[in-house]
């Protein structure tokens, strides 16, 4: 284990920017945002990021290939270049999960080659939670924040920056910083864990459980009368898809430039009425269908074809960003029967 | 801290519900924490015991779910309106978005809601939020008990409050307010005293943040097109994201020329825009420009007024002056 003073921070940045493209979460208007470090940025001291970093990976919107016409002639440009290395510092122990969730669905056959190039380039330097929110509940779903997985893996104290590779590119980037660094005992990361354990239990949501959810629950839950109150609110506005780390579906819609096409893919929302849409139409004609099936998505389809593994890292963006507040939390708790109250 | 208590909105659903008045209730759900109300419908005296709130966080305006509502059943929808909802409740029976019979309206007096973003600004890990004589004390995980002035967590469109009267209701519950002679111009007019340059950048720097979630469009009681343009694949300008910034300056824009004249300035769309977004200063524009175009328009003060952008009178601006102070701004 290797540690650097906080006054040294900068220091340390400017280390890792010599050989990697780097990301720190910086405070912006409105909340705190990934941003390039280019000398000037702060690190946030804000919990997480409003937009998750699946960005880096699975970016909002990406052109996919040109078509370019003249006369009878189509012409097809592959828009892809090799991304170069990059590294995103201060992932939190949920996000990190939520790359595994990523990997299963963009990694498996055919492989996404636009991800997983990105993802091949990517190193993630995860930090440990020092103050976790109201609306956390990373532990409901395994996830230990005290102790994050990632490619190095940080922890903050009042005074240092301890950091440990967990990984092949994590020690490759360790020894570009190797000089700035120093050797650590483990004493002061085991007090924080320590302290963020006992912190993680007294959390509003500590008693929450998903063990009334996962592979194989389809037909318990489908029919159940709960989702009718659950989304009757519900706006269809898909902010809960946009700001979660977990939801991967994509558009891929063309782009007509005058003398070209423009093929892109774009996120998509589950929540909208003109998801999936076909010629028949849309196979989900009510909100409260579109609403079940995020959260069935989440809570028993994504289990079900992954060894068991749940798509919500308990990050509770969608807890603070839902404008009707209606959110997986409150979904659980309606239909987890007695285990949630 | 509001005027009428809990209780009395609890009462009065019972009492209507129990008389046949009405058959459900439109109002405010509990959530996991103070801050986190959901609108909902209520059936019966057992759920509005268990469930029902009206405080400082129930800022959700109604007006908008009653198209749907209404047209569930037959029976009659008991809805809570606070004075800025009347306005669009008015708006929507103008646009004869909902059957006016299908409702029973209910004014509530509001002392303005408050915004947890704020109170999220300076403290972290709300465990409860509670009000004591103009003061607001957060209960937090890491630093104890966090005391704000009320008036300081109030959003935008509460702190410049256009009106406490309300315009529609079938009864009022506590005393009617006042048109108020707000400040909310004063931000638009400021963005008006910048260059071009300045102004292209501010909203440049604000509209980037945008994640096209769509919150905005949805919540708002203008927005109540069966089917809008944007979510549908035919209309050639289709996008569940931005190909580029202008496409996302194209959607707000065009947002805000389709509600110009019927945008009540409810302030809804900045509430819910995770973002942070000020789109109530895009449709205040154009409410001030309408203003002084056409003489004092308040859209939704009455029910079947025309907007001055949908109407024609000989005392109306000539295209050309209009043109020459926009070349003024710029
Ligand atoms: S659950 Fe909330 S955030 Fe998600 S679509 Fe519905 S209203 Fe929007
Ligand atoms: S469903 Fe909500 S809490 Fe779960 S990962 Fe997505 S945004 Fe986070
Ligand atoms: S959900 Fe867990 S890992 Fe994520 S920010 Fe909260 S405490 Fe940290
Ligand atoms: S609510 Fe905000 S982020 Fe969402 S589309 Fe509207 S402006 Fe953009």
């Amino acid at each position: 284990m290797r540690k650097i003073s906080l006054d040294r921070l900068d220091a340390l940045f400017a280390a890792i920017s010599k050989a990697y493209t780097l990301y720190i979460p910086t405070d912006t208007k409105a909340g705190a945002k990934f941003e390039k470090w280019h000398g000037e940025e702060r690190l946030s001291d804000a919990l997480n990021t409003v937009r998750s970093p699946k960005d880096f990976f699975f970016p909002q919107t990406e052109n996919l290939m040109d078509f370019k016409v003249e006369g009878k002639n189509i012409e097809v440009i592959d828009t892809r270049s090799e991304c170069g290395d990059f590294a995103v510092f201060g992932v939190r122990a949920c996000d990190v999960k939520s790359f595994d969730i990523l990997d299963r669905v963009f990694l498996s056959d055919p492989v996404d080659s636009y991800y997983k190039n990105r993802r091949e380039h990517g190193v993630i330097i995860s930090l440990a939670c020092t103050k976790p929110a109201e609306t956390c509940f990373c532990h409901t779903f395994g996830i230990d924040a005290a102790s994050p997985e990632g490619d190095v893996v940080c922890h903050k104290t009042e005074d240092a920056l301890y950091m440990e590779a967990r990984s092949e590119k994590g020690e490759k980037l360790m020894s570009a910083v190797s000089d700035i660094t120093e050797d650590a005992d483990s004493a002061a990361v085991d007090a924080q864990k320590k302290l963020i354990e006992d912190r993680l239990a007294k959390l509003p949501l500590a008693e929450l459980s998903a063990d009334a959810f996962g592979d194989g629950k389809t037909s318990e839950f489908f029919n159940a009368p709960e989702w009718s109150e659950l989304s009757e609110a519900c706006l269809g506005c898909g902010t809960c898809t946009f700001v979660c780390p977990t939801c991967q579906c994509y558009d891929i819609k063309d782009f007509n430039t005058g003398h070209g096409v423009k093929r892109f893919r774009c996120w998509d929302s589950c929540m909208y009425s003109d998801f999936t849409k076909m010629s028949a139409g849309q196979p989900r004609l009510t909100q409260l269908e579109r609403f079940r099936q995020r959260f069935m998505h989440k809570l028993v389809y994504y289990p079900t074809n992954n060894d068991g593994l749940f798509s919500c890292v308990g990050c509770g963006r969608c807890v603070a960003k839902c404008p009707i507040h209606m959110n997986i939390v409150k979904v659980m708790k309606k239909l987890g029967g007695s285990k949630n109250g | 801290m509001q005027e009428i208590k809990r209780e009395v909105l609890v009462n009065k659903a019972k009492e209507l519900l129990s008389d046949g008045t009405v058959d459900r209730v439109l109002g405010w759900k509990r959530g996991e924490f103070d801050y986190d109300v959901t609108p909902g419908v209520f059936r019966s005296a057992e759920e509005l015991d268990s469930g029902f709130v009206w405080g400082d966080f129930c800022g959700a305006n109604f007006s908008k779910y009653l198209v749907k509502e209404t047209a569930k059943g037959e029976g009659r929808v008991l809805v809570f309106l606070k004075p800025c909802d009347t306005y669009s409740f008015n708006q929507l029976l103008t646009e004869h978005r909902f059957d006016r019979e299908k409702v029973y309206a209910l004014g509530v007096p509001c002392n303005g809601m408050l915004d947890i973003s704020r109170i999220k600004e300076s403290a972290e890990g709300i465990v409860s939020v509670c009000e004591e004589d103009g003061k607001v004390t957060a209960d937090t995980l890491y630093d104890g008990k966090k005391t704000f002035d009320r008036d300081a967590l109030l959003p935008d469109r509460c702190s410049n409050c256009k009106s406490k009267k309300h315009v529609a209701y079938d009864e009022l519950l506590g005393s009617d307010g006042e048109v108020l002679d707000s400040g909310r111009f004063d931000e638009v007019e400021k963005l008006e005293k910048m260059t071009a340059d300045e102004r292209f950048a501010f909203w440049q720097g604000e509209l980037s943040r945008c994640i096209r979630c769509n919150a905005c469009r949805d919540v708002c009681p203008a927005c109540t097109c069966e089917k809008c343009v944007f979510d549908n694949p035919d209309s050639g300008v289709e996008n569940k994201a931005a190909a580029d910034s202008f496409e996302e300056k194209m959607f707000h824009i065009i947002r805000a020329f389709h509600v110009a004249g019927r945008c009540t300035d409810c302030g809804e769309c900045s509430r819910v825009c995770p973002q942070h977004i000020p789109l109530h200063l895009l449709n205040r524009k154009f409410i001030k420009d309408i203003d002084e175009f056409y003489g004092e328009y308040q859209a939704g003060a009455e029910v079947g007024s025309r907007a001055p952008v949908v109407n024609y009178t000989t005392d109306d601006i000539e295209p050309s002056q209009a043109v020459e102070r926009g070349e003024q701004n710029a």
